[in-house]
């Protein structure tokens, strides 16, 4: 493939962008569309003290689960973290901190912060206190909104399944989930792939997130979990 | 919720009557998800699932999984013709603008005013909202299954939720394993029975007060 624009990377070149401490978001639903092999190269360097943001905290061994579970987190923004226990038991040991936010909403504050808007307005949990925490509230028309601050990262992961060397992708199914919105958040972008196309071969109108927002393309290794239901 | 199969259907076959043709309807685990077995043929429904599926359909087959093709839960389905995918902005959009029909969940607790609490139980379990507080808030109607009381006996239809809310004076309908309750803003009163319970079996385990339809109808 002509590596045109110089996006298309090894997994061990893509891990030198990586820090201990890093602010890393990740796309994917319950491990759903979360990119194995990043995942695997973020566990092998043995990279800690992590921020990681994405809707959850996936199963022990599935997902950005696994990052999770070795402990290598030091802090977690997501909308639940039920099917994780391990997540659960670290967070009630005060190993990791937890900040929840409602399923949607995180998802608008990703998009916010990959749109470049600075924040977003809900009436999401307004009478709810782990919701509003020390957020600032405002009245539009009359009526109270939460102001919900919008999410960057140093790193954004996401998994998708074709990429052309401009990094143009498009998902697959229901793993599309966050994926599109993660990989507009991100400071740098890195999509592992299951398929890398040649340039002009994927149809403009069926890109989903243009290549624009993508610095850097991985071939993934697949997915090497067994999934819950298996 | 530890029910026999027989009860499950009932309370999964009640709610099922609930849904009409051409709604969107968010089913949530458990319970709910139980509910599509029970509709008459040729209902025209489109399933949303929050990761981004309008129009899910059965699990596949054993064999015929696809990993990319969960519900929210991450458990395979299936899709119907006329359905779509989209991302989580769009899925919950559908949601916070009304587009939703109805979502059929379950529930630790419901006060007879409608406050649903079923996302965390201080000191035991903090599992994260997901998306119940949007689909509470936000979706037309929302129904509620579960057992007239905890494990202990104790009413899970109460006066005070006990546990941090999900969302206030959300719950339209409980259905649970000895009747269905209309919930209004003239408060919460028993439309059904299920066979063989009596109104004042359901009394002693409801913790609020409620008043009963006209025409109570009894179910078998």
């Amino acid at each position: 493939m002509e590596n045109t624009f110089n996006k298309i990377i090894e997994l061990d070149d893509a891990m030198k962008h990586f820090r201990d401490g890093m602010i890393i978001m990740f796309g994917g639903f319950g491990g759903i569309g979360t990119p194995p092999s990043l995942i695997d190269g973020i566990l092998d360097n043995g990279f800690k003290d992590l921020t990681l943001i994405g809707n959850d905290s996936g199963f022990p061994h599935i997902g950005i689960g696994k990052v999770v579970s070795q402990g290598r987190a030091r802090k977690m923004i997501a909308s639940h973290i039920g099917s994780n226990p391990v997540a659960g038991q670290l967070m009630t040991d005060g190993k990791m901190e937890v900040e929840f936010s409602p399923q949607g909403i995180l998802a608008e504050r990703i998009r916010a912060g990959g749109v470049g808007i600075p924040a977003i307005l809900s009436d999401i949990g307004l009478d709810n206190d782990i919701v509003t925490g020390n957020k600032q509230t405002c009245s539009v028309g009359g009526k109270k909104y939460l102001v919900e601050t919008a999410l960057t990262a140093d790193i954004s992961i996401v998994f998708a399944k074709k990429a052309d060397p401009y990094g143009n992708l498009i998902f697959d199914k229901s793993a599309r989930n966050t994926n599109p919105l993660v990989a507009m958040a991100g400071d740098m972008t890195i999509a592992e792939v299951e398929e890398i196309v040649p340039l002009g071969s994927l149809d403009p109108d069926e890109i989903i997130t243009p290549g624009v927002f993508v610095n850097y393309i991985v071939p993934s290794k697949g997915v090497n979990w067994k999934w819950a239901w298996e | 919720m530890g029910m026999g199969v027989e009860i499950r259907n009932r309370i999964a076959k009640r709610a099922a009557e609930e849904i009409k043709n051409g709604m969107i309807v968010n089913l949530g685990i458990g319970i709910p998800s139980f509910v599509p077995n029970h509709l008459p043929a040729g209902t025209n429904v489109m399933f949303h699932a929050e990761n981004g599926i309008t129009g899910m359909g059965p699990s596949p087959e054993k064999g015929k999984e696809d990993e990319n093709l969960c519900n929210a839960g991450g458990f395979p389905v299936s899709i119907v013709k006329g359905a779509s995918y989209c991302d989580s902005t769009i899925a919950f959009g559908m949601i916070r603008r009304g587009r939703v029909d109805m979502t059929i969940l379950g529930s630790l607790e419901v006060s007879g005013k409608g406050d649903l609490a079923n996302w965390i139980v201080p000191g035991k379990k903090v599992p994260g909202m997901g998306g119940a507080m949007e689909l509470a808030q936000k979706a037309k109607k929302v129904i509620v299954l579960m057992n007239q009381t905890d494990k202990y006996g104790n009413p899970k239809i109460v006066d005070e939720c006990t546990l941090p809310l999900t969302s206030a004076r959300c719950v339209d309908m409980i259905i649970t394993d000895m009747a269905v309750f209309q919930i209004s803003a003239h408060g919460i009163t028993l439309t059904d029975l299920f066979v063989p319970h009596s109104i004042n079996e359901v009394r002693a385990k409801t913790g609020c007060s409620f008043t009963i339809a006209e025409n109570v109808r009894v179910i078998n």
